[in-house]
């Protein structure tokens, strides 16, 4: 493997765990933090729910799958910039 | 046209490819669907029995999955294990929400919703964060690495029998675990509508789950979970639409229920929910209950700690049950993977984010003196005279006691099992029997295709990784996929004499196959692609450790009495497992040699998605 693949690659993998963390991140607040304090979010009033319950019901749902679609866009753009992207 | 590609080709004479015409054949095959609806309707309407309704319902949709099944057949290994590699991403969505929406999601979930209110919101939770983790931390990766199931990763990367071997434990049992309680929902939903006892209905369904994956594995589930797919979601949207409209919610009553979220909160007031303990024994009517907890209620305590760690396990346990990882194994790329992992989301969304709304109407339907269909509140003797309230008091799923002797029916003299809430919903609002029929049919949908899912899981790596990798390397391809089928069977049969005992409840048995899985292969997977250092002998501890503590922390907490640790209970006990996996296999990776360069230099192909899979296409 020569020396430019090899960096490509190593830059590949820089960005792609940095995108990974930057999801999980996300993914935990949605995930987990929002409900740790639900009793406190259900004293806000959105659109008629509980804020808390909406969350859980609904908020966190919508939030994972908008989240998917950057990711996997994202990704695609990295895959795309280093050059490890597949032909298609 | 009838190559290899093109399983439908002796039905549909179409120009272009099989895949090309994908959503044209699906096309049809929905439209199909409303018009067998629709005929049934009109059926109803010149007075047939709603028992034949539901008998026809059933035998024409497992009729047509038979069907496609059939049609399915293969001989080719890459066909059977992975489909042939050609399903297009949201196609495969499509099959995964099936694959993944079970008996317990569609029947079980919105009725857990009613009884549990905001604490049972964890699993909706639970049940869709984990597709950020199978995204982000796996599926691409595995596609890339060209994997038939998820030992076959295992085994490769790690390098080992004994690695390969404890994944096919762990798999087995995590699968066999779910297997059954889906074989029991089947058995449930067909016993029911063509009025057969349990026992025989069991078997029954077991027959039509293999009659779609015995012949063409992989291929021929794919192509028969989309078509259960649509009628799942056909089956569960049509009658939330159909209520929601009739009750002045507007078309699309996901995004304006609020309102009624905020009406229960004011009743559960006047009605004093929660105040009064449930009038009369639980003995006097098993497995039925009355409502005592508060609908939005987040509850003290350690009620948030619990929410988080009940939805942790099952977000940890979705990135790690083999059946869901698999199917991303049938996509034509890597990116393709990951975008089919966006639309498995997108259709599982649907469902889930309907269910709770599905719960909040029916819970107000029945408290909401405003609303004609309301009965709490009412005379006893008045209730009793309602026909569904017949109906299902008859089948022992439901039972009014006037526990305070007033006459009049309290919201805790009200007993119902939850399974009811979707089953019987349709008669609750008054809406016609074909609509009872449809939903039975994508009951039936629901399990059939999560059975079929877990029942090839467990095929595919015994015959794979433990016929074909470990005992005979030397097998030809016709032995391979003889041997695959028949461990199918004898799987089965196993899981449905299983089913038949009734041992556990569909949804205990469901999450703790979550947990097995999570256990076991959580870590050994994630650091497989994550952590290059990661070794031979950290994932044997992984497996071993994280399947024997988890193992062992369930025994003491379900059945020797040993009082959970921080509110970890039955239905987590994978934290536990999985907290001990990961840390037995750090430290004795790091106390052990780095892996060889080889395998290094494996790990680094695995995370580009560029270039030929690390496993040739027929191995």
């Amino acid at each position: 493997m020569n020396t430019d693949t090899t960096q490509r690659r190593e830059e590949h993998w820089k960005r792609t765990k940095a995108l990974m963390i930057k999801h999980l991140v996300v993914w935990f607040f949605f995930a987990y933090l929002v409900h740790l304090f639900a009793s406190s979010l259900n004293s806000i009033n959105f659109f008629g729910w509980p804020l808390g319950f909406y969350m859980a019901a609904q908020g966190s749902l919508i939030a994972f799958v908008v989240q998917l679609f950057l990711f996997a866009k994202q990704q695609d753009r990295i895959d795309q910039d280093c050059g490890v992207a597949e032909e298609s | 046209m009838s190559n290899v590609n093109d399983p439908f080709g002796g039905l549909f004479r179409m120009k272009g490819n099989f895949i090309d015409n994908l959503p044209k054949i699906y096309g049809f095959y929905t439209g199909g669907f409303l018009l067998f609806f629709a005929l049934m309707a009109v059926l109803e309407t010149m007075g047939v029995s709603a028992d034949v309704i539901g008998i026809l319902f059933l035998s024409f949709t497992i009729f047509i999955y038979a069907l496609i099944g059939w049609l399915s057949r293969t001989m080719q290994v890459d066909a059977y294990y992975v489909a042939g590699r050609q399903v297009p991403a949201v196609f495969n969505g499509m099959a995964t929400a099936a694959d993944w929406m079970s008996g317990a999601s569609f029947v079980a979930m919105a009725g857990g919703i009613y009884f549990g209110g905001h604490g049972y919101l964890a699993f909706v939770v639970g049940w869709t964060g984990g597709y950020v983790l199978v995204s982000v931390l796996m599926a691409p990766y595995l596609r890339k690495f060209g994997c038939y199931t998820v030992p076959d990763f295992i085994g490769t990367r790690y390098g080992g029998n004994l690695t390969r071997f404890l994944a096919v434990l762990v798999l087995v049992i995590a699968s066999f675990t779910y297997v059954t309680a889906q074989i029991n929902a089947t058995g449930t939903i067909a016993s029911r509508a063509l009025q057969i006892p349990f026992e025989v209905g069991v078997w029954f369904g077991l027959i039509s789950i293999l009659l779609c994956s015995m012949l063409g594995g992989m291929r021929a589930v794919t192509w028969t979970q989309v078509a259960q797919y649509i009628v799942l979601i056909i089956a569960y949207l049509l009658p939330v639409f159909w209520m929601s409209n009739k009750q002045g919610f507007g078309v699309i009553p996901q995004f304006v229920y609020g309102d009624a979220v905020a009406r229960i909160q004011e009743l559960e007031g006047m009605l004093q929910v929660g105040m009064a303990p449930a009038e009369g024994a639980a003995s006097t009517f098993p497995g039925l209950k009355a409502l005592t907890t508060l609908h939005a209620d987040t509850g003290g305590g350690l009620a948030a700690w619990k929410f988080v760690t009940l939805a942790a396990a099952m977000m940890l346990g979705t990135a790690s049950l083999p059946h869901i990882l698999m199917r991303y194994f049938t996509t034509p790329s890597v990116k393709a993977a990951r975008n089919s992992v966006t639309w498995s989301l997108v259709f599982i969304f649907l469902l889930y984010f309907t269910a709770p709304a599905l719960a909040t109407f029916t819970k107000l339907q029945i408290m909401d003196p405003n609303l004609a269909t309301s009965i709490i509140g009412k005379a006893i003797a008045d209730v009793n005279a309602i026909e569904w309230i017949q109906r299902w008091s008859e089948v022992g799923m439901l039972a009014v006691a006037d526990g305070n002797g007033d006459g009049i029916l309290q919201i805790n003299e009200l007993f119902i099992r939850g399974d009811i809430v979707v089953l019987a919903t349709p008669e609750i609002a008054g809406l016609p029997y074909v609509i009872s029929g449809l939903v039975a049919a994508g009951g039936m949908a629901a399990a059939m295709s999560t059975a079929d899912g877990l029942l090839l899981a467990i095929a595919n790596a015994l015959s794979h990784d433990l016929y074909y990798k470990i005992i005979d390397p030397k097998a030809e391809t016709r032995k391979r996929l003889v041997v695959a089928r028949v461990l199918l069977i004898v799987i089965g049969a196993a899981g449905a004499a299983v089913a038949s005992l009734k041992l556990t409840g569909i949804l205990g048995a469901v999450a703790w196959a979550f947990c097995f899985a999570m256990s076991g292969l959580f870590f050994p997977l994630v650091l497989g692609v994550w952590w290059k250092r990661a070794n031979r002998p950290g994932a044997i501890a992984g497996m071993a450790v994280g399947l024997g503590v988890g193992s062992w922390y369930l025994y003491m907490v379900k059945f020797a009495g040993m009082t959970p640790w921080i509110g970890l209970d039955d239905l987590r006990f994978g934290i536990v497992g999985a907290a001990a996996s990961l840390i037995a296999m750090v430290v004795v990776t790091l106390m052990t040699k780095e892996p060889d360069a080889e395998t290094q230099a494996m790990v680094d192909e695995v995370r580009v998605p560029s270039g030929d899979t690390i496993l040739g296409s027929q191995h």
